[in-house]
C-alpha cells in the first residue's frame, strides 16, 4: 500500500472542505472496501479523510413513522436496531446476510453504499476493466461472469452491485442525504446508483465531494410483512448470484401493498417496479407472482456463464413471495 | 545487539514442554486414547511461533511480482517508480540476481530433488512460463514498502503462443508410461469386449476441476545466510527435503544449512514441494546481505503454490443382472505443467475396490503452460473415487439394486487388478456398521420420496479408498535416571498431532506415564525424520521409534534386574541411556534408505495395504433454488490402529470438511484465454465456512492391519476420498438429477 496522507476532520463541515480541497482525496469509514481495494492498487486516494468520529452516528424515529439513519451507523447496530427489526425485517435481514459478523461490525452504512464491484478482471490490475480503466474494455464479457449483471448491462461493463443493504433500501424508497461545501442535497436511492452504459466508471449520482450524511425511510407499513433472501454459492460469507427484498401486502386474497427489490443482477440494486404494478390488485397466487416476475425479468440478458441466473431470479421472487404470504415477514 | 547468528541459535528446539502437558493419563497404557495434543496450548495461547514469526535484527522483507502473460520472454524492466518507494533496498531480476543452480534431476538417492516444485530457475532466466511465475522480487525494510515497490515494477515481455486451456486441449492428451508405483496402463481380461455385451452398463463422463490449496497459513520464509551458512525459518512437509534442495540449489553442503519448523499451518501437499517464495528469500538473503523474510500473500500462494490437476474420467461399468461387475473401465486426462508436475492418478482406487474379471485402467497426460500442479490431500484417489462411486450409484440405480448392496456383492478378496493379497481390508463391516448408525434403512430408494417440509432430502453413500506408505526415519530415545523420556526426530507438526502420537507410542513402549515423555521435533540439527506426506509420517517415525524403544530397553536391562527401567538406570549410578536407529552419515543413509527401498518393493509385491472406509451423507436441497446443504455425515473408516483417538477424529473430519469444498464449491477459474488464475482469493474461491458443515461423525474400527509397525494404515487423507461422490449420489437421491461435473452448484439443478 502506498504513503498517503490521513486526516481526521472533527465535523461535518471540515470533512467536505477537506474533500473539496484534494481532487484525490477519499472519504474513510469503516474501511471494509476501501482498505482492501487499496491494497490491491485499485484505489489510489492521496488523502484519507477519516470520518469516523463524526456524529452521525444516530438511528431516529422520524414524525410519521419513517426512521433516519446516521451514515456512520455500523451495519451491525443497523440490523440489531428495534426500529428496523419490527418495521422493516427485510433491511434487517439483508444486512445480516452479508458478509461476516466482524466486517459488518466495522462497515457503515454509507460506505456499504458505495461499496464497488466483485467482478474479478475489476479485482485484477493485470486484466481489462473498463471500470478500473476506462476504454481499456471488458474482459468479464467472454471471461468468468457467473456474478455478472442479466439487467442493465451494457457492452462496456457486465458488472453487479455487491451489496444486500441497498437492496432492502432500494424496495424501501430509501433517501440518501448529502453533504458538500455546496449545501445539502436528498437522492432517491432508487436513482442513487447507474447502471453502466458507456461510462462504468461513474458509478452513483454522488459527487467526488460529497459526504453521504443520512439514508431516510419512510414509513411504510407494507414493509412489516417482509423478507431478504439470498441465494449465493455457499451458506455464509459469498456474494449473491440472486437476491430478493420482498414486503407484501393482502387483503381478501389480493395484493394491496407490495414492494420488490432484487440484487446480484444489476450495477444496482434492481427495484422490480413492473412486477410490482402486476402485482398490486392481483390475486395473492403463486401464479400471479410468477406471472410478475417474468414480466421484470423479460428484458433480462444472460451470457454463458450467468444466464442461469434468469430463472434463479424468476424463481426466487415467486419463492421470497410465497414465503411472505405463508408465513409472514421476519426479524 | 545480537547478531544473526546469535539470534538463530536462542532458538529453542521447539518440544511439547513449552506447553506443559496437563496430567491426563491415569495409569495404563495411552496408545489409542483421546490425549490432548501437547502443542495445544502454545498454539492457543499465542506462544506458537510460525516461520514469519522470529525476530531478527536488520531484518529485511521481500515481495514478488508475478509474470502477466503465460509464455514467452521478459524484454526489459523499467524499476524507476518502484525504486523511488522508500525503504526499497533493492529490485532483483534476470539482470542482477545472484546465480542459483537449476534443480537436478530426481533420483532414489537424492530425495530432496523429489520436492521441485517447478524446474524454472527464478531470476535466472528470462523465461516465462506461467502467468503468475514470479519475475522480480522487491526487497525493503518494510512488508508495506516491499509490496507497494512491487506494484509499481513494469515489466515488458515478447509473448508466445501458449497452451492454457485444460478443456480443449484433451484430444492432444498423451498416455502415461507409469512406474512399479504409479501405472499408465493397467489391464485385466478385455474390458472393452465384456463392456459391449454386458445386459446392464453405464458409461459416464465425468470432470472435476482445478483446486488450489488454502492452508490457514501462508507459505512464509525467513532466510539467514552467515558467510555459507544458511538458516530458514520455513513452513514445510519436509525439513530434510528442504534442506538437500536448498544445498543444492546455492551450492553449500547440506550440513551448511539448518531448517527449522515447528510448526506449520496447514500444509495438505502444498507445503511438501520447494516453491518460488523459499527459494527467492533465500536467494534475495544472499544478495542483500540482510536477513529477509518473505510472507507470501493469498493472491501470492495462488500463483507460485501448485494445486490440483483437473481431470476429465471415463467411467463404463458393466454388470450381470445381479449386480455383479463383468467390466470395468476407467480412464482419466489430467494436466501437468510444461516445468514441472505430476501425474494426478485419478484411476487408481479402479485397480483397488471392485472384483471385476474385466478391468482397463488407463491415464493420459495433457501439457500446459500454467503453473505446475502438486499434491493436494490424496492425489488421484480424490477425484477418482467421486467418478468410480458415482457411477456406481448410477449402476445400482439402474440394476435396481441398493447401492450398497451392489458394493458389497463385488466385494473382492484380493486385489482386482493383480490378485495380490490385502494386508487387511474391514469394508464390509464399514459399510454395515455404518448403515445401521446412520439409518440407511430409513432411506426409500425413490429419489425426490424425501422431504423434509419444503426441503428434499437425499441419502448417499460412497467408498473411502487410499494406499499406504512408509518413508524411513531416524530416532533417538533417552531414558534418564528421573523417569523421564526424550524422543527426538526432525519430524514435522502441521497441526495433525504428529509429536503427541509419537510420545504416547514411546510411553507404553517404555512403560512411562505420557507426561514424562518430551519429543524434539521441526529443526533440521534433529535425527533426519521422514517427511510428513503420504499419510506416512506417523508410521514412518512410529516404526523407528518402537525399535529405538526396544534397543533402548536391552541395554538398560543389560544393567541390572528388577524394577522401572529409570530405577535401573538409578541403582546403576548412570545419569542417562540413550538408543538411537538409523544413521547420520551420508554413506549410512544412502545403505539405509537402499535396504528400506528394497524391503519397500519386496513387500510391495506380496500384499496390497490400504485403508478404506464408508461414507455416509444426508443432503437436503431446495427446491426452487437448487441450494445444497449438508445436513449430516457419518464416516466409518477401517485405517488400522488409531493413536489419538481425538486427533485421528479431527483430521478425518477435516478430510471431510475438505471434501465437501470439492463436492459443493472449490474451483480455481483460469481465464483460457491468458491462462491466468481470476479467482485467488478466499472471497472468490470458496472453501466451506462453518455454516456449510454438519455435525460430522467419525467411527473408526481400529482393528491393526498385522503388517504394519502397531498396525498403522495411515489416516492424514482417506477423510477426502468418497465426499465428492457420497453427495452426488445424495443430491441425486433427493432431487434425481445427476451431476458429473464438480462443483455441484446449485445452477446444475435448476
Amino acid at each position: 500500500m502506498r504513503s498517503f496522507a490521513y486526516v481526521r476532520p472533527p465535523d461535518v463541515a471540515a470533512a467536505v472542505r477537506a474533500v473539496a480541497a484534494e481532487p484525490d482525496a477519499k472519504f474513510l469509514g469503516g474501511g471494509t472496501n476501501l482498505v482492501d481495494l487499496m491494497r490491491e492498487g485499485i484505489e489510489r486516494p492521496g488523502t484519507v479523510v477519516d470520518v469516523t468520529g463524526l456524529p452521525l452516528q444516530q438511528i431516529e424515529e422520524l414524525p410519521g413513522g419513517g426512521v433516519r439513519i446516521g451514515a456512520l451507523v455500523r451495519n451491525s447496530s443497523l440490523a440489531a436496531h428495534r426500529l428496523i427489526r419490527t418495521r422493516y425485517p427485510m433491511l434487517a435481514q439483508a444486512i445480516l446476510s452479508g458478509a461476516s459478523a466482524q466486517l459488518r461490525n466495522m462497515a457503515t452504512v454509507g460506505g456499504n453504499l458505495l461499496q464497488r464491484t466483485r467482478c474479478l478482471y475489476f479485482y485484477d490490475g493485470a486484466a481489462a476493466c473498463n471500470k478500473r480503466e476506462p476504454g481499456a474494455g471488458c474482459a468479464a464479457r467472454d471471461g468468468f461472469h457467473r456474478g455478472g449483471a442479466i439487467l442493465g448491462a451494457s457492452g462496456a461493463c457486465v458488472a453487479t452491485h455487491p451489496s444486500d443493504m441497498c437492496v432492502a433500501l432500494a424496495a424501501l424508497d430509501a433517501v440518501v442525504e448529502a453533504e458538500s461545501v455546496r449545501g445539502v442535497r436528498r437522492i432517491p436511492l432508487a436513482g442513487f446508483h447507474r447502471l453502466p452504459g458507456d461510462t462504468p466508471h461513474i458509478e452513483t449520482e454522488l459527487a467526488a465531494d460529497e459526504l453521504i450524511t443520512a439514508v431516510e425511510l419512510p414509513a411504510s407499513p407494507v414493509a412489516a410483512h417482509s423478507r431478504y433472501r439470498k441465494v449465493r454459492d455457499r451458506a455464509s460469507y459469498a456474494f449473491a448470484l440472486v437476491s430478493v427484498a420482498a414486503a407484501l401486502e393482502v387483503r381478501h386474497g389480493a395484493v394491496t401493498g407490495v414492494r420488490l427489490a432484487l440484487g446480484g443482477v444489476a450495477a444496482k440494486p434492481w427495484r422490480a417496479s413492473k412486477a410490482e404494478q402486476a402485482l398490486l390488485g392481483a390475486p395473492a397466487t403463486e401464479e400471479s407472482f410468477r406471472h410478475a416476475a417474468e414480466i421484470e425479468l423479460a428484458p433480462a440478458e444472460g451470457l454463458p456463464g450467468n444466464a442461469f441466473k434468469i430463472e434463479l431470479a424468476r424463481r426466487t421472487i415467486v419463492a421470497t413471495l410465497r414465503q411472505v404470504l405463508t408465513q409472514g415477514g421476519a426479524a | 545487539m545480537t547478531g544473526p547468528r546469535d539470534a538463530t541459535n536462542q532458538n529453542q528446539l521447539m518440544t511439547q514442554m513449552e506447553s506443559p502437558p496437563r496430567p491426563q493419563s491415569a495409569a495404563g497404557p495411552v496408545v489409542g486414547k483421546p490425549i490432548d495434543r501437547v502443542d495445544g496450548q502454545a498454539k492457543t495461547s499465542g506462544q506458537a511461533r510460525f516461520a514469519a514469526e522470529y525476530p531478527y535484527p536488520g531484518l529485511a522483507y521481500a515481495a514478488l511480482v508475478h509474470s502477466t502473460v503465460a509464455r514467452g520472454r521478459v524484454t526489459g524492466f523499467d524499476v524507476a517508480e518502484a525504486a523511488a518507494v522508500p525503504g526499497v533496498l533493492t529490485i532483483l531480476t534476470h539482470e542482477n540476481a545472484p546465480s542459483m543452480k537449476p534443480p537436478p534431476r530426481a533420483t532414489l538417492t537424492n530425495g530432496g530433488m523429489i520436492v521441485t516444485g517447478t524446474t524454472v530457475n527464478y531470476l535466472n532466466t528470462d523465461e516465462v512460463h506461467w502467468n503468475g511465475q514470479p519475475v522480480a522480487v522487491v526487497v525493503a525494510e518494510t512488508l508495506e514498502a516491499a509490496r507497494e515497490a512491487a506494484g509499481l515494477v513494469r515489466v515488458a515481455y515478447r509473448e508466445s503462443q501458449a497452451t492454457v486451456d485444460f478443456a480443449t486441449e484433451e484430444e492432444h492428451a498423451v498416455p502415461l508410461k507409469g512406474n512399479p508405483l504409479q501405472r499408465g496402463t493397467a489391464r485385466k481380461g478385455d474390458a472393452e469386449a465384456a463392456f459391449r455385451v454386458a445386459p446392464v452398463s453405464v458409461d459416464l463422463r465425468f470432470t472435476t476441476p482445478p483446486l488450489n490449496h488454502n492452508a490457514i497459513e501462508p507459505h512464509a520464509t525467513t532466510a539467514v545466510w552467515d558467510g555459507d551458512r544458511l538458516t530458514v525459518h520455513e513452513g514445510t512437509q519436509g525439513i530434510a527435503w528442504l534442506r538437500a534442495h536448498l544445498a543444492a540449489r546455492f551450492g553449500v553442503p547440506e550440513a551448511s544449512v539448518r531448517v527449522i519448523s515447528p510448526f506449520v499451518g496447514g500444509a495438505f501437499g502444498g507445503k511438501g514441494p520447494v516453491w518460488a517464495g523459499t527459494l527467492l528469500t533465500v536467494l534475495a538473503a544472499r544478495a542483500t546481505g540482510r536477513p529477509v523474510r518473505m510472507m507470501l500473500t493469498r493472491e501470492g500462494v495462488y500463483r507460485t503454490v501448485g494445486g490440483r490437476s483437473p481431470s476429465i474420467q471415463r467411467v463404463a461399468l458393466g454388470a450381470a443382472a445381479d449386480g455383479r461387475l463383468t467390466a470395468l473401465i476407467h480412464t482419466g486426462v489430467t494436466g501437468t505443467g510444461r516445468v514441472g508436475g505430476l501425474p494426478e492418478a485419478v484411476t487408481s482406487p479402479s485397480g483397488h475396490l471392485y472384483a471385476a474379471p474385466n478391468i482397463l485402467l488407463r491415464h493420459s497426460l495433457v501439457e500446459l503452460d500454467l503453473l505446475p500442479n502438486t499434491f493436494m490431500r490424496a492425489p488421484g484417489e480424490a477425484p477418482g473415487t467421486f467418478a468410480l462411486e458415482a457411477a456406481m450409484d448410477e449402476l445400482a440405480d439402474k440394476l435396481g439394486m441398493d447401492p450398497i448392496t451392489l458394493r458389497m456383492r463385488n466385494e473382492p478378496e484380493t486385489n482386482p487388478i493383480d490378485g495380490k493379497r490385502f494386508s487387511h481390508r474391514l469394508l464390509r463391516e464399514a459399510y454395515a456398521y455404518g448403515a445401521q448408525r446412520f439409518g440407511w434403512a430409513d432411506r426409500t430408494p425413490e429419489p425426490g420420496s424425501m422431504r423434509d417440509g419444503r426441503w428434499l432430502v437425499g441419502m448417499g453413500v460412497a467408498t473411502a479408498h487410499h494406499g499406504t506408505m512408509r518413508f524411513t526415519a531416524n530416532v533417538t530415545v533417552r531414558l534418564s535416571a528421573d523417569g523421564s523420556v526424550l524422543v527426538r526426530c526432525g519430524l514435522q507438526e502441521m497441526g495433525m498431532g504428529a509429536a503427541t502420537a509419537q510420545a504416547q507410542i514411546a510411553a507404553d513402549a517404555l512403560g512411562v506415564p505420557f507426561e514424562a515423555v518430551r519429543v524434539e521435533y521441526g529443526d533440521s540439527t534433529l535425527p533426519t525424520g521422514p517427511g510428513a506426506g503420504a499419510s506416512a509420517q506417523t508410521v514412518s517415525v512410529a516404526a523407528s521409534l518402537l525399535a529405538a524403544c526396544d534397543k533402548l530397553r536391552r541395554k538398560v536391562r543389560a544393567l541390572g534386574e528388577g524394577g522401572s527401567l529409570a530405577e535401573i538406570l538409578a541403582r546403576a549410578g548412570r545419569d542417562h541411556v540413550e538408543a538411537a536407529v538409523g544413521s547420520q552419515t551420508r554413506l549410512g543413509t544412502l545403505a539405509g534408505q537402499a535396504k528400506f527401498i528394497a524391503k519397500f518393493l519386496r513387500d510391495h509385491r506380496r500384499w496390497v495395504k490400504a485403508g478404506c472406509g464408508a461414507q455416509f451423507c444426508e443432503v437436503r436441497v431446495d427446491p426452487d433454488t437448487g441450494e445444497i446443504r449438508v445436513s449430516r455425515w457419518l464416516g466409518v473408516f477401517d485405517v488400522g490402529k488409531v493413536i489419538n483417538a481425538k486427533t485421528a477424529a479431527s483430521q478425518l473430519r477435516g478430510g471431510i470438511v475438505m471434501g465437501i469444498g470439492m463436492a459443493l464449491s472449490e474451483e480455481t477459474l483460469v481465464d483460457p484465454r491468458t491462462g491466468r488464475i481470476m479467482n485467488p482469493s478466499l472471497a472468490e474461491y470458496h472453501v466451506p465456512v462453518h455454516a456449510d458443515i454438519p455435525p460430522i461423525d467419525i467411527h473408526y474400527l481400529d482393528e491393526p492391519d498385522p503388517t504394519m509397525p502397531l498396525g498403522l494404515l495411515g489416516l492424514g487423507e482417506i477423510g477426502v476420498t468418497g465426499v465428492a461422490a457420497a453427495i452426488a449420489n445424495a443430491v441425486h437421491h433427493a432431487t434425481g438429477k445427476r451431476v458429473h461435473d464438480l462443483p455441484i452448484t446449485l445452477d446444475k439443478l435448476l
